[in-house]
This record gives structure tokens, C-alpha cells and sequence, in this order.
């Protein structure tokens, strides 16, 4: 039971560029309703592919306008929106990235996606007062091993093999390729107030954060940072972590997840 | 449905995050702003910031963009519920919607497409208003599209559509002068009969935009509704005709791409606010 029969065919023509117009389109010759039909085509395709460019900026400025537009118009293709939130459409556009020959050769071109992906996943998510770093100072150093930290809404990591955190920020006003050094980092992300903050870790402060954001003890977190390196400064990994608005509370008991 | 509050009737702009620093620094004689809701659906973070601060300083609008009020399909809840969080969280002034479809077999197109007006589609219309309505606990406004074909099945004007539809469910009407335009010249009729036949008592708030022109395969005139620019010479006149049978009514200047600095907004919103004090001076004399 519909209440219009050609709906469907109207739908389906503008996924179709090459294809014919739906029928039942008043005005002027079979041409002119071709270009415009087009009007909606281009505007259901651009208005996709602008959402993407939106939540992908610096992946955008990285490819250029042209190649991001062709990427994108591929993935919406094949992974077309199924809500009206397009703030959080297109997490599997990183991975469909990875499958084009065209961008093999921008090997850190996903990860980088993977990093705006956390971006706006923070930049999104709920208020909560990050904990204040006194609040470690009033625990016994004995119960700290069994503490646990509570995560931020905002608080993302992400490890790459390639230097995302500083292509990021070298795409941020004011920043510079000149900046970025190729090696692998680990970004962590927070947004402890209205501002995405953006912080590299070692290897062994990213197995802590890693672990103190999965809500492991703090022993248990500082464990994985010394296994990381041996020289791993617990105190002034988890000052770091709290201090950049990674946690909300730390209960000092509680059951095994 | 709970007492009706309305915007007041002043020129208003689309609320933009680059501006929002300004705003809320020179807070600059505006009458409203205006937000699309899609973009206040996550659960927090600087657009609720700048939006929480900017409602406490302004009357306030939501304009939503993807309900899909004119699809075939049964609106989809998660998205009412998203909206009736919205609309308690701010308590808007106002709420508007589009006589267009986005949602098709699940999926969003993100655009507003064209419906034929039939008995048919009028009653899919009507229960979703109804819906709407119920779920929001308000009056919304509905936005006349803007065209660029005609649909053969079409049995209603669009203007007798939509006033058929505004005394079925008791929702408002939105005048998109930009889009009568738009439409008129895209589907070859005259806008200022459209306007005459428009059910004006149902107008709660005007939208204003700039268009692009182009032409079809003819060669015939074709614009489109881009909202990318200032609001063209025609369309400040038709406006001015519209003011004529409304009266002073709340009036939108829609710029959402190539978005300018503030002040050339402000600049477009002070011709609007001008144009109202001669509509209420009319009224008075």
C-alpha cells in the first residue's frame, strides 16, 4: 500500500546518474527533464559527499578536492546513510580508504581518517567534568593499585604506525607540514571543556592509557607501561592522563568488568 | 498542544559556528536565529556550548532537515525522539519542517525531494504532522519546496496543498519566498498568483535566500535553491509583495553555503528588519 506508485522509480533514478529519468516528469523536452532530474541527482550526490568532506577535513586537504570527491562519491555508493544524523555517518570510511589502489600509496591516508573519526566522535559526545589531578593526591598510596579511572565521554586512542597526531595537528591553523617527523604515534584525544585536545604518548604511556581507559587498575596499568619500558614514570604518565581530561572519577574499588 | 509562542516578527539569520564568537561578543541586533536540528543531535560538546549560550540571549528557531514528512514510509522514531529532546532541551520559539521526502527504503538521501499532490500523498502528510505534533507537544511550521519539475500525478496547487493541509492538522505554514521564486520560474507560473493564492493566515515565519540561475536542455531559465549568496533583487521585491497580505511576520535570511562574515548577514538582516517597519507601518496607517 503506497500512496505514490513511482516513488521508488524516482528514488532509484537518482542513485543512476547514466540512467533514465523517472517517467511522469512535466516539462519541457525528454532532455530538459534529464538535466532536471539532474538537479537532484547532483544534489542527493554532493550533499553526501559534502557530509563526508565536512567530518573528513584534513583527509580532504591532504587528497585535494578532486580525489577526495571521487573517493567519497565510491564509498557513498556502496554505504549510503541509513539516519538523518550525519554527524556520525562514515566510521567505515577509513577501512573502504584502505581498499583502493588509488590512495596505496598515502599508506597513513586511513589512519589519519581513523584519527577524524575520534575527532568528531569527542567533539560530539557528552559533557562531563574531567577529574581534577588534587583528586589523586587525597588516595593512599596502598589502595592506588586497586583504583580504577572512569573514561570521558570524549576521551579516544588511537595507535597508528604512521605520525597521524602531527599531520593532524600540522593541518590545524597554524600548523605546518614542516612539523612532522615519520615515525608511529599513539594520539590520545580528549575534549575536557569545549576544545579537542590532541596528546602524543610513548609506548609504555600509551599501554597505560590504553589499559586505564579499558577500567583496569592502576597497578595492573602501570604493569603494562613498565613491561613497555622499563623506565616508565607511573606518577607522571597518570598526572599526564588526568591532567588532559582523559577521566571523569577513579572509584578505589569495584568488581572485575 | 501547549500554548503557542511564535518568533518575534524581526529579521533573523542562520545560526553558523564561525559566528557564534562574535554573536555572542557584540550580540548584534538580530531578531532570532535559526538552526538546522541535525546539527544539535550529539550528546554534547561546543555546539551545545555556543547554542545554550546564544538561546539565552535570542529567540530561537529549529528548522529541521530530515524527517521526511512527504515519504510514503512511517516517520522514523529514533529521529522524532532525537527532535522532542531537542525542542525540550532549548524550547525553540519555533519548529519547521519541508513538504519533501529524504528517506526512501531506509535510507537518507539527504536532500529534499518532490512529492505529487494527491489525495493520496495529502492524508501520508497529514498523519505525520499529526505525529509530529503529538510527539513534539507543539505547533510546527511547514516549508513550501522549491521545484525543479513538475510531477504529472500532481492533481492539487501546491498552495491549496498546503492550506488543505494546515486546516487538517492545525500546523502553521513557513513562506520560502526564495523557493516561490525558484519554483515559478523553474515550472513556468507566476509567483505573485502563487502568493495571492498562498494561505497567508497560516504564515508563522518567511525565509529569504539567494539563488543560482542556469538553464535546462532547452535553454529554458532553470534556478536552483543554493543558499549561496545574497538574496536576489526579484525575490526582495516578491518579498515585499508577501509582506503586503501577511503583514510583519519573523523573516529568515538562509546563507548556508560560502558562508560570508557576519557582517554582510547582518547587513541582508537590516534590509529585512527595513522592510518590516514599512510592513507595520502600512498596517498602522
Amino acid at each position: 500500500m503506497t500512496s505514490w506508485s513511482g516513488r521508488s522509480a524516482f528514488a532509484g533514478a537518482l542513485a543512476d546518474p547514466d540512467g533514465p529519468v523517472p517517467a511522469g516528469i512535466l516539462r519541457g523536452s525528454s532532455e530538459a527533464a534529464q538535466s532536471r532530474f539532474a538537479v537532484y541527482r547532483n544534489n542527493v550526490a554532493s550533499g553526501l559527499v559534502g557530509a563526508l568532506a565536512s567530518r573528513f577535513p584534513v583527509t580532504a586537504a591532504i587528497v585535494g578536492d578532486a580525489f577526495f570527491r571521487a573517493m567519497a562519491s565510491r564509498f557513498v555508493d556502496g554505504c549510503k546513510p541509513t539516519s538523518p544524523l550525519l554527524m556520525t555517518w562514515g566510521d567505515e570510511f577509513p577501512a573502504f580508504m584502505e581498499t583502493l589502489p588509488a590512495a596505496a600509496a598515502l599508506a597513513y591516508l586511513a589512519d589519519v581518517a581513523r584519527l577524524e573519526v575520534a575527532v568528531s566522535a569527542a567533539y560530539h559526545a557528552a559533557e562531563a567534568p574531567p577529574l581534577p589531578v588534587p583528586a589523586l593526591a587525597g588516595i593512599e598510596a596502598a589502595a592506588l593499585a586497586e583504583a580504577r579511572l572512569v573514561a570521558h565521554p570524549a576521551a579516544r586512542l588511537l595507535r597508528s604506525p604512521h605520525p597521524v597526531g602531527s599531520i593532524w595537528s600540522a593541518h590545524q591553523p597554524g600548523g605546518s607540514p614542516a612539523d612532522v617527523a615519520f615515525r608511529a604515534e599513539t594520539v590520545l584525544v580528549t575534549r575536557p571543556g569545549a576544545e579537542i585536545r590532541l596528546s602524543l604518548l610513548t609506548p609504555a604511556e600509551a599501554a597505560f592509557a590504553a589499559a586505564l581507559l579499558a577500567s583496569k587498575p592502576l597497578g595492573e596499568a602501570a604493569a603494562l607501561g613498565v613491561a613497555a619500558d622499563g623506565c616508565f614514570d607511573f606518577g607522571q604518565s597518570l598526572v599526564a592522563a588526568v591532567a588532559g581530561g582523559a577521566f571523569t572519577a577513579i572509584t578505589l574499588k569495584g568488581p572485575d568488568p | 498542544m501547549t500554548a503557542t509562542v511564535s518568533l518575534p516578527p524581526r529579521s533573523g539569520l542562520g545560526l553558523k559556528p564561525e559566528h557564534c564568537r562574535a554573536i555572542l561578543a557584540e550580540t548584534p541586533d538580530v531578531g532570532f536565529f535559526e538552526v538546522h536540528a541535525e546539527n544539535y543531535m550529539g550528546a554534547g560538546g561546543p555546539p551545545h556550548r555556543w547554542l545554550t549560550a546564544i538561546r539565552e540571549r535570542y529567540p530561537l528557531s529549529i528548522h529541521g532537515v530530515g524527517l521526511s514528512i512527504g515519504g510514503g514510509a512511517p516517520l522514523d522514531r529514533d529521529h522524532l525522539a532525537r527532535l522532542r529532546r531537542l525542542v525540550d532541551r532549548y524550547e525553540p520559539e519555533s519548529f519547521s519542517e519541508h513538504l519533501a521526502w529524504s528517506t526512501h527504503d531506509g535510507v537518507f538521501l539527504n536532500d529534499l525531494l518532490p512529492l505529487p499532490y494527491t489525495d493520496a500523498t495529502l492524508a501520508d502528510v497529514v498523519r505525520h504532522i499529526d505525529q509530529v505534533q503529538e510527539a513534539l507537544g507543539r505547533r510546527m511550521l511547514l516549508e513550501n519546496p522549491s521545484s525543479y519539475l513538475a510531477l504529472e500525478e500532481s492533481a492539487w496547487p501546491e498552495t491549496d496543498f498546503l492550506g488543505e493541509i494546515a486546516a487538517r492538522t492545525g500546523c502553521g505554514l513557513l513562506l520560502d519566498v526564495n523557493n516561490v521564486m525558484v519554483s515559478a520560474v523553474n515550472l513556468g507560473y507566476d509567483p505573485v498568483l502563487y502568493l495571492e493564492r498562498f494561505p497567508m493566515r497560516h504564515v508563522g515565519e518567511i525565509h529569504l535566500a539567494g539563488y543560482d540561475e542556469t538553464a535546462d536542455a532547452d535553454g529554458a531559465r532553470l534556478l536552483i535553491d543554493s543558499h549561496a549568496s545574497r538574496v536576489r533583487p526579484d525575490v526582495w521585491g516578491l518579498y515585499g509583495h508577501a509582506l503586503r497580505l501577511t503583514g510583519p511576520v519573523a523573516t529568515l535570511v538562509e546563507w548556508d553555503n560560502d558562508v560570508p562574515p557576519l557582517s554582510e548577514l547582518l547587513a541582508e538582516a537590516a534590509v529585512v528588519d527595513r522592510k518590516l517597519c514599512e510592513a507595520s507601518a502600512r498596517r498602522v496607517a
